[in-house]
């Protein structure tokens, strides 16, 4: 379809700004812009055309089943977009003086405390950004935590099994990275991790469940070898929707815990973001905490500013208040049968496991939590179908994907994580899919080398977008669009 | 519940094929030492009707800009959001779809991400965007890590006159980055082109803000050409919204150009979501944190969309990444893209028009003595005969929000008040404040 840049005709308009006939004053001249950007000039009819076509080539939760692994894309209930447009949230302007936002500083008190409830740790912050930002501010808390003990601690631990947002976080917080390796049952090798740990380590970042949808069996182990060494745990909230409810990261001994909004707590992905990445903490991490920090005094609310130990600020402001808004209406929803969510979240994954597992190769043979990792190996071995064919294909049953090649663990991995929200129908329809493809595979692989086949695109060069960047649309190249 | 879609007979068909009796079993894995044996203690569930009820109340105790006229700016303003906007919000396919790793999927979404980059591209005068970073902040601790890795050295300069949350962030980044961050005073409400030029020796960046926090008008180019003559990147940190009529970063002389966006597209909102944008020289491209959405062909030649140089990213390149980035602020960004498109260049051009005009009449019109007498844009520092704290508390008393209160970052200014004006403020608003002012001062 044609790009916005490509309906525009010089002279077209939508919008007007007022003009209240004032006079016209002039900039200083060396300020002034000297070629006007080419925006586009389109009128409102198109505008909206225009979003509605692209809308009609991208698939969201609303289109259909979405199964990536990770991500937790369950529905996105729509009174959370009703109360998040209210004009006392929307036009609340962030620096009003806190009397002037007392509602908005209350229903941030409210969110904290269920977070920390949640958690079971009691302190909580709700600025960090997403949840990439929530694991950098967390490495921030432990290295404050440890120069005001007088401590040279300068390693993080993370899981081979990790995201790659926990290395990541660890080279931006300034920490050495050590990796330690999964056991043969998807746990954390004990063995391996003892002779990681040492006076130098400063803490294990884990996502628990793991990335195989596997909860470590040995955790208190865990917690026991990093707290007899003096170090900290953080805990990774990407997975956290498998346990709410019913086992707390605080109570596994993890000392520094993020949650992902846009995960667990149902604010919408929007292509990409907004998300949220609150982090709570053990009480002898609280005052590190970034400021500001909501606080009650009395029936008062108010941000505290003045947080001398506090890291500093990670973002503007005291964080996405849209996204609590949401987050806060989904956990009022349900309440303490936040639980069931959870109880709902680990049924869903383990029937479609339990019906995809004779199929497609299972490396961790185990109950799985919320989501869980085949392998297309042997369909690669048999037929030469490789994890990405079987998500192409997958397209054409109007199914998003799962997430694959991850964890890197898993060779031709397929990373499947169902939520809560489907029904039992949407599952055997997946189901149905993936054992319709494995049967193709032996059938008919080229119809699975050339999927996509009902999509508006075919399968993209994705080497030459990278080999030879065109990364804006290019007016020099199309001169009668613009003036 | 009724976001979960299982009935009991279904549970009964699941478990069984599972092979297990009750769901409980499936969480055997978790040691019973560490498992929750008691109800989470939240409060109790709301049916939806009393739902909205509960967040209108807290909703209907904030003093927002329906029920108290506001001059409050200092970073966030209150622009006027089209319409159009509500369109893109409300299509479930653009909110409810996740980051697009599988182009076949998500066209729609990544052509847009690829006009969004295109109209930063132009609004800068910069080759190369990113998708968006979270916010205004963030951004420019990215823009210091590109400069930090793009130049071997390991000192930024920034403005005093640039966002103090900006500043702030940026070093509460830096210990991790190995940055110094070293701040120039400024002299009269603007930064001066010799203390900067000094300061910017041995710097990777330097990095100001146009138009500055008090409101006024950089020497841009100046600043520019300083801290490019001492070998550091120049950064201009700016509003999209003034980019009608200010001049492109690009054309004196930046490196990157980075900002809030949330002036265009996004409302208030209490401080976010909104997005940050990221715009830098070609160079920069294969340092540059967060997505990238590039054109290329499918397999029939026609032309479509993927992200890109994704060797660049935390999933590839782990702790060799550029950033630790996976969610942005996509959907915000987008908002923006369609106000811009709404807009258009001469839309652009008339909202700061009217937001300069207003603000002529303002300094005009409050006859308050002007803090710096420098050029400005859409926000005024004016200096009142009382603590301006004191004075927005009384203001409010008669419905109006006076604006900011400089006194807050920078000490020695407790007298300052900071007035912005949008668009949206008539000149009857400013008569209003006007007299307000006159009231309680």
């Amino acid at each position: 379809m044609e790009l916005i840049f490509e309906k525009s005709r010089v002279g077209r308009r939508a919008g007007r700004a007022p003009d209240y006939g004032l006079p016209k004053p002039e900039l200083p001249l060396e300020l002034r812009r000297t070629h006007p950007p080419r925006l586009p000039e389109v009128a409102e009819p198109e505008i909206v055309r225009h979003i509605t076509a692209l809308a009609d080539r991208t698939f969201g939760v609303d289109t259909g089943f979405y199964p990536l692994g990770s991500c937790t894309m369950k529905h996105n209930p729509r009174v959370n977009e009703r109360v998040g447009g209210l004009p006392g949230f929307r036009d609340l302007h962030p620096h009003q003086e806190d009397e002037g936002a007392q509602g908005a500083l209350e229903l941030m008190w409210r969110l904290q405390a269920i977070l920390a409830e949640i958690a079971g740790l009691p302190a909580v912050t709700l600025q960090p950004a997403a949840g990439s930002q929530g694991e950098l501010t967390g490495l921030m808390l432990m290295r404050a935590y440890f120069r005001d003990r007088g401590e040279e601690r300068d390693t993080i631990v993370t899981a081979d099994t990790a995201h790659g947002t926990n290395p990541a976080s660890v080279t931006m917080a300034g920490f050495r990275l050590e990796r330690v390796e999964t056991d043969a049952r998807g746990n954390l090798d004990l063995d391996d991790l003892r002779g990681k740990v040492n006076e130098r380590t400063a803490g294990l970042m884990l996502t628990n469940p793991s990335t195989l949808g596997l909860f470590d069996e040995g955790i208190e182990e865990v917690a026991r070898i990093f707290h007899d060494a003096g170090a900290l745990l953080y805990y990774d909230g990407a997975n956290l929707n498998a346990v709410v409810g019913i086992s707390r990261p605080g109570d596994m001994g993890f000392d520094i815990v993020h949650y992902n909004l846009h995960k667990t707590f149902s604010q919408p992905h929007g292509g990409g973001g907004p998300g949220g990445g609150p982090v709570a903490v053990r009480d002898t991490i609280e005052s590190y905490l970034p400021a500001p920090v909501v606080v009650r005094d009395g029936d008062v609310y108010r941000l505290d500013h003045d947080r001398p130990k506090s890291i500093g600020r990670v973002r503007g402001f005291a964080g996405p208040f849209g996204v609590f808004v949401r987050s806060y209406a989904f956990m009022r929803a349900y309440g303490p049968e936040l639980r069931e969510m959870s109880e709902v979240a680990v049924l869903n994954a383990n029937y479609v496991l339990a019906r995809l597992k004779d199929v497609y190769d299972l490396p961790y043979d185990r109950i799985c939590m919320h989501e869980f990792v085949l392998s297309a190996r042997n369909l690669k071995r048999e037929h030469g179908i490789t994890a990405l064919d079987v998500a192409k294909r997958l397209m054409d049953h109007r199914i998003h994907p799962p997430t694959i090649y991850f964890p890197l663990v898993v060779p031709e991995a397929l990373m499947i994580e169902p939520t809560e929200t489907e029904t039992k129908e949407r599952l055997d329809g997946f189901v149905d899919a993936m054992r319709r493809i494995a049967e193709e595979a032996a059938e008919s692989p080229e119809v699975l080398k050339e999927a996509p086949h009902s999509r508006p695109v075919r399968r993209l060069d994705e080497v030459r977008a990278a080999k030879q960047p065109v990364l804006r649309y290019l007016f020099d190249e199309h001169p009668a669009l613009v003036s | 519940m009724s976001y979960l879609g299982l009935t009991d007979a279904d549970r009964e068909e699941m478990l069984a094929a599972i092979g297990v009796a009750t769901v409980d079993e499936l969480f055997a894995q978790i040691p019973a030492s560490v498992r929750l044996d008691r109800d989470l203690d939240v409060p109790p569930a709301l049916p939806e009707v009393q739902l909205v009820a509960h967040l209108s109340e807290l909703a209907g105790r904030n003093a927002h800009t329906g029920v108290e006229l506001s001059f409050l700016g200092a970073g966030i303003y209150d622009h006027y959001v089209p319409a159009v906007v509500d369109v893109l919000l409300s299509r479930g396919e653009f909110l409810t779809a996740y980051t697009p790793y599988q182009p076949e999927m998500s066209q729609g979404v990544l052509q847009a991400i690829f006009e969004y980059q295109t109209v930063i591209c132009e609004l800068t005068g910069l080759d190369v965007s990113n998708a968006s970073g979270y916010d205004g902040t963030t951004v420019a601790a990215d823009a210091c890590f590109v400069a930090k890795h793009t130049s071997d050295r390991a000192k930024v300069v920034l403005a005093e006159t640039l966002n103090p949350q900006v500043r702030h962030v940026v070093k509460t980044y830096a210990t991790g980055f190995g940055l110094e961050v070293v701040e120039v005073p400024h002299r009269g409400g603007t930064i001066d082109p010799d203390d900067l030029a000094v300061a910017s020796a041995d710097a990777a960046a330097v990095m100001f803000q146009q138009p500055n926090f008090f409101g006024c008008l950089e020497p841009a180019p100046e600043l520019a050409a300083a801290a490019a003559e001492a070998g550091a990147h120049p950064i201009a940190h700016v509003d999209l919204m003034s980019l009608g009529l200010l001049e492109a970063p690009g054309a004196y002389g930046c490196a990157m150009a980075i900002g809030e966006g949330q002036s265009v597209g996004c409302p208030p909102l209490y401080g976010g979501p909104h997005y940050g944008f990221f715009a830098a020289r070609q160079e920069f491209v294969r340092r540059m944190p967060g997505r990238i959405v590039g054109e290329t062909v499918d397999l029939d030649g026609e032309r479509a969309f993927v992200l890109t140089l994704q060797t660049r990213e935390q999933h590839i390149r782990r702790e060799k990444a550029t950033s630790n980035i996976t969610t942005n602020q996509t959907l915000l960004a987008l908002a923006g893209l369609v106000t811009l498109t709404w807009l258009g260049p001469q839309g652009l051009r008339e909202v700061g028009e009217t937001c300069f005009a207003l603000t002529e009449y303002a300094k005009e019109r409050l006859g308050l003595p002007l803090v710096f007498e420098r050029p400005t844009f859409k926000e005024v520092a004016v200096r009142l005969p009382r603590p301006a704290r004191d004075v927005i508390r009384d203001a409010r008393t008669l419905g109006v929000h006076p604006g900011y209160a400089l006194g807050r970052d920078y000490p020695e200014m407790d007298d300052v008040l900071l007035v912005a004006l949008t668009e949206k403020r008539t000149p009857a608003d400013v008569d209003r404040l006007a007299a307000v002012l006159a009231e309680v001062c």
